[in-house]
């Protein structure tokens, strides 16, 4: 393998329905900044059918070039005809870096591209980086440099690992959704748009799509949300979660929960933050009666701005709030609610 | 029909997080479990078996220490148990894992294959679908019901807002949710047969079509450059001795003073 033959920062760009998901911009805000030191293009891979036209909203968050593979074998997401597609891609053009969403799709395309071209990949990214490997000049070692440096946490969150993929390339990720940043769209932007077809034969690999079900729901993405009233196990029942609900009208936000929310049956999976729910960074966090066991704390330590009200002051989530109360949520919540409601009527 | 089923033995990550005096993860003081969505695979393949007929074969790599939860399977219902343990395959990262994981399965037949979402140690998700990748397989990621219909498999693959139902002919590889299933307990009887049941260990020279330089550490693309202990940002004001009011109005002023309201 040639590495210098490799060049430029791919992202894969996923749609559903032929709609861009906010994964594709998140990941494209990322790759400016990686090309930059790299000096290097920034290329979005769009596969699906009928999907040309999402090009110029690539173009919009930061994509230099689109790669289309547009093909009726990819209108619904399946593993084998996406997986070659991405495959094809990277094996004709070649890219230093290679992006995709830690997504439900994600996780299954990005392991398979992965072992098809033999490179290696790291999962669930929180942070990327370019910089040396070793990190610190290592004698006997050769320092490679403007290697991407890919930070992950695991044991649950309990530790953190940051990778390199220094001998093979392109050095793949797939990325938590909710925790790049996306830039402000540049109006008008257009992008260099190339259409590429590797063909598509049906093979034993290829399954059939029976039923797409979707859950009706009319429930927010919580990964939007600029203000989070977030309960757990400490808000004692569902009907309790009224008092959150009542906050989260007044401050202008929505309401998510913990793990054991969840596990109670209290409130759906979609609202569940942390390691096994949803990684989200808004910009007010209220942490009320969640004790902050650490799996929890991973999908919500970078909130701009983090409230915890708790009644046991040993709780682990004051050590990473902002601002903490030590009190009894049932009196202190509807309180809050009420003064905020206040202060807004007095403005 | 004839089932692997790929289980890890992995520290519990869930209850005692257990740190030695230097900060560092203390994986000796840790229970070690079997990982629960494996766990959840193993009661799919037994359920399978119960309704169908099956055979059940559980494979996994690790120390000799991960006989245990291979005794632990074959004590819930499980046919034939092997272990893989090799010290050149030790420190190996996804590629290198189901580079020695498919090596071992090229012997064995089989009509499915079900491994777990992803293991609770290192949360990557990977393993499954790259074994599937070396064996030429299809792959289901994300199972939540799985239906045999003579060749085929009707199951259903979980997304964010959806599921697919989808028909794949085996020999296929599905991951398995832990949400899957409510796994079955050991039976007396299977903790009494499975102590005396016959373990196949396999090393190196047991993978098939498999090249020295894709196993182990060096033969693993990802290199760790860094790890460590979560750096936590350092906790804020705590506040203690406020009634309710007070505290209300301590938030109000903070959300005020940052033109939250």
């Amino acid at each position: 393998m040639n590495l210098e033959e490799y060049k430029g920062v791919f992202v894969f760009a996923q749609q559903v329905d032929n709609e861009l998901g906010n994964i594709a911009f998140e990941l494209l805000g990322k790759a400016r900044e990686l090309a930059q030191p790299l000096n290097t293009q920034v290329t979005a891979v769009l596969v699906g059918y009928k999907v040309k036209n999402l090009a110029d909203q690539l173009a919009e968050y930061g994509a230099d070039r689109v790669i289309v593979v547009d093909d009726p074998e990819l209108e619904v997401y399946r593993t084998e005809p996406y997986a070659h597609a991405l495959a094809a891609v990277i094996n004709e053009y070649k890219p230093e870096i290679m992006l995709v969403g830690a997504t439900a799709i994600g996780r299954d395309l990005g392991p398979t591209v992965s072992a098809r071209v033999a490179t290696g990949l790291t999962a669930d990214c929180t942070k990327l980086d370019i910089g040396d490997f070793p990190l610190q000049p290592k004698e006997g070692v050769e320092t490679k440099h403007n290697q991407l440096l890919m930070t992950r946490p695991a044991f649950g969150g309990n530790t953190i690992a940051t990778i390199a993929c220094p001998n093979n390339r392109p050095q793949m990720a797939t990325v938590r959704p909710g925790v790049m940043q996306k830039i402000d769209p540049i109006s008008g932007a257009k992008a260099e748009v190339i259409e590429f077809n590797p063909g598509f034969t049906p093979n034993n690999r290829y399954v059939e799509v029976e039923e797409v079900v979707r859950k009706v729901s009319d429930v927010v993405d919580i990964q939007n949300a600029k203000i989070l009233v977030s309960g757990g196990r400490g808000v004692g029942s569902p009907e309790n979660f009224q008092i959150l609900r009542d906050l989260a009208k007044a401050v202008g936000g929505e309401v998510s929960c913990s793990r054991a929310v969840v596990d109670s049956g209290w409130m759906p999976k979609d609202m569940q933050v942390g390691q096994t729910g949803k990684t989200v960074r808004p910009q007010v966090y209220f942490a009320i009666g969640i004790s902050g066991a650490i799996q929890h704390v991973a999908g919500m330590e970078e909130s701009d701005y983090i409230i915890a009200i708790n009644k046991d002051e040993d709780a682990p989530i004051f050590d990473v709030a902002d601002y903490g109360i030590v009190g009894d949520l049932n009196k202190v919540v509807p309180k809050l609610t009420q003064m905020i409601n206040e202060a807004k009527a007095n403005k | 029909m004839k089932i692997v089923v790929c289980i890890k033995q992995v520290p519990d990550t869930k209850g005692g997080v257990a740190f030695n005096p230097d900060g560092t993860l203390n994986r000796a003081a840790m229970l070690a479990i079997m990982n629960p969505d494996d766990k959840a695979g193993l009661e799919a393949a037994l359920r399978l078996k119960d309704q169908y007929g099956a055979e059940v074969t559980v494979l996994t790599m690790g120390l000799p220490k991960a006989t245990d939860v291979l005794q632990e399977a074959l004590a819930m219902g499980a046919d034939k148990a092997i272990l893989v343990t090799d010290r050149v395959l030790g420190g190996a990262d996804t590629w290198a894992t189901s580079t020695t994981i498919a090596g071992a399965i090229r012997n064995l037949d089989y009509d499915l294959i079900i491994t777990g979402r992803q293991a609770i140690d290192g949360d990557t998700a990977q393993v499954g679908p790259q074994i599937a990748e070396h064996l030429g397989l299809p792959v289901i990621s994300y199972t939540q019901d799985i239906k045999v219909d003579g060749d085929y498999l009707h199951v259903q693959r979980q997304f964010e807002d959806r599921y697919h139902v989808l028909k794949v002919k085996m020999p296929c590889l599905l991951t398995a949710l832990s949400e899957l299933n409510e796994p079955r307990y050991m039976t007396p009887k299977g903790i009494w047969d499975a102590v005396d049941a016959d373990i196949t260990v396999w090393g190196r020279k047991d993978l098939k079509d498999v090249d020295d330089c894709n196993l182990g550490l060096a033969g693993s693309p990802t290199k760790i450059a860094k790890a460590s202990d979560k750096v936590r940002k350092g906790a804020g004001e705590i506040v203690k001795d406020l009634d309710a009011d007070g505290a209300a109005r301590a938030i109000t002023d903070k959300l005020l003073e940052k033109h939250i309201i």
